[in-house]
């Protein structure tokens, strides 16, 4: 069978899960006075629609910050702008100044939800397929199946095309951004993850392996000639294009401001809701949220965030391939997801997408983590209704994705990238056959997470604790990711020569 | 990867690819569905609330039982297990109950009941006269399992429409198999299972009665393909007889006692035989000069595809019953596999009108698409030598489905006409749908005639 059909069947499946996802419900259906994100969405289409641009970011009688107001860059601003446009065509009840708050009915969930499939179509899907066309290794039924397994990746699905956000257009765009620099259009590249940046600031968290391997390469090329200029371009790029996504707001000094106060609420605090992250986590049993103050809290987070990105930025540096980059986005945003400040749940998706990324070199431990990502929202999903699309589309992806990756199969100690730590312990535990250690340790975390998902469903919580299974899951879900980020740091930084992941990069 | 490996005796693409879709089907539990629903839940209710004197009387809901005794005892099994669901379905007055749980069971014993057709495919794919292929995507069971499994037309009127289509199919095919397999006491029994769960596989059953009769009541043919009387073999026929009989005797009989005949009558008795006349030469060439397994197989295709085109109260659904045995010829032979695709993708989309909601639009265009690009590129890949496989007016015929799928759509909806005119997008599909059906029908008639008589040759007589 040809290439061309076989990633066509792959794009259709994508679609169909998609779409068959969003018959089910969105965050905050049907419960007013506040619903969810489904309404925030609607509501910045009305916001941006209604409004002029200087009132967007403000406080007015026209515009309540505190119902939804808008907390992204620009261009989500533009984004329902558009959307909101269309929506006028279409039934202008919709995006009525305040008469439209809360808005629900049938017809408006498929338009919705036809917005999200539009951009998936046009910006996250055809850089899945390029990206697995040019930089998948091995035969074209692999990166086929490659290509099916990240389209079928249940945590962005889920989000998406249930909870309903746009994250598939700043995944999308900081994939572009990944393709730009892999096939070595530096501009584009850097032009392409700018907008991500501009679309959601959670992008921040895969900022610094950006620059670090910009930077890296333009120090190879020579930092005094051909460098310099490539730098001074890059730079320029990135500029110009801030500065047209901003272009509204320059006019008048306050307006940056604020927008870049809705964006960093440091006044939120440490944490919010239950995060798998160290600080929730920590929580439990020091309550650092009361014990510390801000400023300590935020010291803290600093610190720690900057301390386990710090080894991986310095080495990919000092060594800017492709594999590396991949790499050092996982631990980046990791990172910064275990130790920021006000990180969602969520944001757990900006480490999923690197992860993708590596899916087909380290198969077994991608798919562990891309579980593992999805148990974590668990609490935010079960909350939207969507507890029987988790079931089906996680295990979908489990049994899919290791038949058709040999993810079993392929786990050696060589394939697991763990050759020279196992090189280290040879002489304290000779007999440890670290290939058998890790499956076992993936079945038992599999049923872990199952029997946690079915206990959290099924069983009614200890009246003294009401918030144990969420708990539960989140903590479950931390300890899995700090070793996550123990064995990403480890593959990266004790990468030794590899001439066959070398073969694509530049 | 397992998929570019040497083609081995591994076994696991096949739970694979049944896995896949079961998740597929598990997503559309939600998705809409028809009366057809409501039918099923209103026959849970009475065949478990009444005692079954009253099955065919009960009158409640506008939704009488008109399946035979078997399907009302099958009703009856799943009631049991609704139990634990939501006793509220069970309730005959409860009518048009839908809860959470109620769909969730329903939809659940479809996807359930279809371990049935997958039994049967494997089985059909053991009867393949050669399976070798370089690479797995190639190899002629591949094919055939994903044109069973994935068949466009099962999932979306078995899990979406709602209907128990899957499991039915399951046993017609692994009939078929039985008889491919030369196990034709347990066709037979098969069959008349069928029968007596849904009657409107009787459309068919001129094929098998002739099909029995010529090629296993005679045991023995002549040198040239003709009749040996003499081979007459009066032990198979009444072998054969009682197995039908009492098959009937266990779904009626209880009935028939109760002198319910009449009302049964009544309820399932809306097929004439108008058709018969139509499908005479058909049946009579397959008695002259029978093919064995495989020309009893075109000759059940013809039978079914007769009688949807001719048939009086015939659904669109019924278009399936041509479409899923044809797959099995349509793997293993050139002209097949070109009568396949132009039925398939014509019937297909002339089930569209079924699904007529905005929100399974996308769903069932997408689902059409997967199944069409994989047939065409699977069997052009499969019979690559000897040119194309369709010629440029069939393409051009099949590429006309786009703009009259368009049209009916996308951009009527938005005219005038659609107040004053709303069924002229539906006679418009059925129309132009027809012209497709009718010639593959005509197609497949011809090579019925026409196709060479190779009993000697195949084993599996």
């Amino acid at each position: 069978m040809e290439n061309w059909s076989l990633f066509s069947l792959c794009v259709l499946l994508g679609l169909t899960s998609r779409w068959a996802v969003s018959f089910h419900s969105y965050s905050g259906a049907g419960k007013p006075p506040m619903f969810g994100d489904y309404e925030a969405q609607r509501h910045w289409q009305e916001v941006t629609y209604n409004l002029p641009v200087h009132e967007w970011y403000f406080n007015t009688t026209n515009n309540d910050l505190n119902y939804w107001g808008l907390d992204y860059p620009p261009l989500t601003a533009y984004h329902s702008l558009v959307c909101a446009y269309v929506a006028k065509l279409l039934n202008p009840e919709w995006v009525e100044l305040h008469a439209s708050r809360g808005y629900e009915s049938h017809s408006h969930k498929l338009f919705m939800r036809a917005t999200v499939l539009f951009t998936d179509i046009l910006i996250y899907i055809p850089a899945v397929l390029l990206y697995c066309f040019y930089f998948c290794d091995g035969s074209s039924k692999q990166k086929v199946a490659t290509a099916l397994c990240i389209l079928l990746y249940p945590g962005l699905i889920l989000i998406d095309y249930g909870h309903f956000q746009y994250n598939s257009v700043s995944l999308g765009l900081a994939l572009w951004g990944i393709l730009g620099l892999g096939l070595g259009w530096d501009l584009f590249g850097s032009l392409a993850f700018t907008l991500a940046l501009n679309y959601k600031q959670m992008e921040l968290y895969h900022s610094l392996p950006f620059f670090c391997y910009l930077l890296g390469k333009c120090i190879k090329q020579g930092l005094i000639g051909r460098g310099f200029f490539q730098l001074a371009k890059i730079s320029l790029t990135v500029l110009v294009t801030f500065a047209l996504c901003w272009m509204p707001f320059l006019s008048d000094p306050k307006q940056p401001l604020q927008v870049l106060h809705r964006l960093f609420p440091f006044g939120r605090g440490l944490f919010e809701d239950k995060v798998a992250n160290t600080w929730c986590s920590l929580n439990v049993l020091i309550k650092i949220k009361t014990l510390l103050s801000r400023e300590t809290q935020l010291f803290l987070s600093f610190a720690l965030t900057l301390l386990f990105i710090l080894p991986s930025s310095l080495k990919l540096l000092s060594k800017p391939n492709l594999w590396q980059f991949k790499l050092a986005l996982v631990n980046s945003s990791l990172a910064f997801f275990l130790f920021s400040f006000q990180v969602h749940e969520k944001s757990i998706l900006l480490a999923a997408l690197p992860v993708c990324l590596v899916i087909n070199e380290i198969p077994l431990i991608a798919i562990w983590f891309l579980l593992t990502s999805t148990f974590s929202m668990l609490p935010l999903l079960v909350k939207d209704g969507l507890l029987l699309p988790y079931v089906v589309t996680s295990l979908a992806f489990l049994f899919l994705s290791l038949y058709l990756l040999s993810a079993l199969e392929r786990s050696t100690e060589e394939e697991l990238r763990l050759g020279l730590y196992r090189k280290l312990t040879r002489h304290w535990l000779p007999k440890l056959n670290l290939s058998r250690i890790i499956k076992w340790k993936f079945w038992f975390s599999l049923v872990a997470m199952a029997a946690l998902s079915f206990t959290s469903v099924w069983l009614e919580p200890p009246a003294k604790f009401p918030d144990l299974f969420p708990v539960l899951v989140s903590i479950l879900s931390f300890l899995h990711f700090l070793g996550f980020i123990i064995y990403f740091n480890l593959v990266q930084l004790m990468e030794p020569q590899r001439k066959k992941s070398q073969k694509k990069t530049n | 990867t397992v998929m570019a490996a040497p083609v081995t005796n591994d076994q696991s693409w096949f739970f694979a690819l049944a896995l896949g879709v079961s998740f597929l089907k598990c997503l559309l539990i939600n998705a809409y569905h028809s009366t057809d629903f409501e039918v099923h839940r209103n026959w849970l209710a009475l065949t478990h609330s009444l005692p079954a004197a009253q099955w065919y009387y009960e009158a409640t809901s506008e939704w009488t039982l008109d399946y035979p005794p078997l399907f009302a005892w099958f009703e009856y099994g799943l009631s049991h297990i609704a139990r634990f669901f939501d006793k509220e379905m069970l309730v005959v007055q409860n009518l048009n109950y839908a809860s959470p749980a109620t769909i969730l069971f329903q939809r659940l014993s479809v996807i359930v009941a279809d371990v049935v057709f997958f039994y049967a495919v494997k089985e059909c794919c053991k009867c393949l006269r050669e399976d070798k292929g370089k690479y797995l995507l190639g190899k002629p069971s591949f094919i055939l399992t994903v044109l069973l499994l994935w068949n466009f037309g099962l999932i979306i009127v078995d899990h979406i429409h709602f209907q128990y289509n899957g499991f039915l199919f399951g046993v017609l095919l692994l009939s078929i198999a039985r008889h491919f397999q030369n196990r034709h006491f347990e066709g037979a029994l098969l069959f008349s299972i069928l029968l007596n769960l849904k009657h409107i596989y009787l459309y068919i059953a001129p094929a098998y009665g002739i099909y029995l009769l010529r090629c296993f009541c005679f045991t023995q043919s002549n040198a040239d393909g003709s009749l040996q009387w003499r081979s007459f073999s009066v032990v198979r026929l009444v072998t054969l007889g009682t197995i039908v009989l009492s098959t009937f005797s266990v779904s009626f009989g209880p009935f028939i006692a109760l002198g319910q005949l009449p009302q049964i009558y009544k309820a399932l008795m809306h097929i004439p035989f108008l058709s018969l006349c139509l499908l005479q030469p058909a049946l009579f060439r397959i008695w002259h000069r029978p093919n064995g397994a495989r020309g009893f197989l075109r000759c059940l295709v013809i039978c079914a595809l007769g009688s949807f085109m001719f048939g009086w109260h015939v659904h669109e659904k019924a278009i399936l019953m041509a479409i899923l045995p044809l797959s099995l010829l349509a793997v293993e032979s050139r002209e097949d596999a070109r009568i396949f695709l132009i039925l398939s993708i014509t019937g297909h989309y002339s089930l569209f009108p079924l699904l007529f909601t905005t929100q399974e639009l996308p769903i069932k265009i997408l689902l059409l698409l997967l199944f069409t690009i994989f047939s065409l590129t699977s069997l052009k890949t499969l019979f690559r030598s000897g040119g194309a496989l369709l010629n440029p007016l069939e393409a051009t015929y099949l590429l006309g489905l786009i703009p009259l799928e368009l049209i009916c759509e996308f951009v009527y909806p938005l005219t005038v006409w659609q107040k004053t005119f709303p069924f002229l997008p539906l006679m418009l599909t059925s129309i132009y749908c027809a012209l497709g059906v009718t010639y593959a029908f005509i197609r497949l008639y011809i090579s019925l005639l026409t196709c060479s008589d190779s009993t000697k040759k195949i084993k599996t007589q």
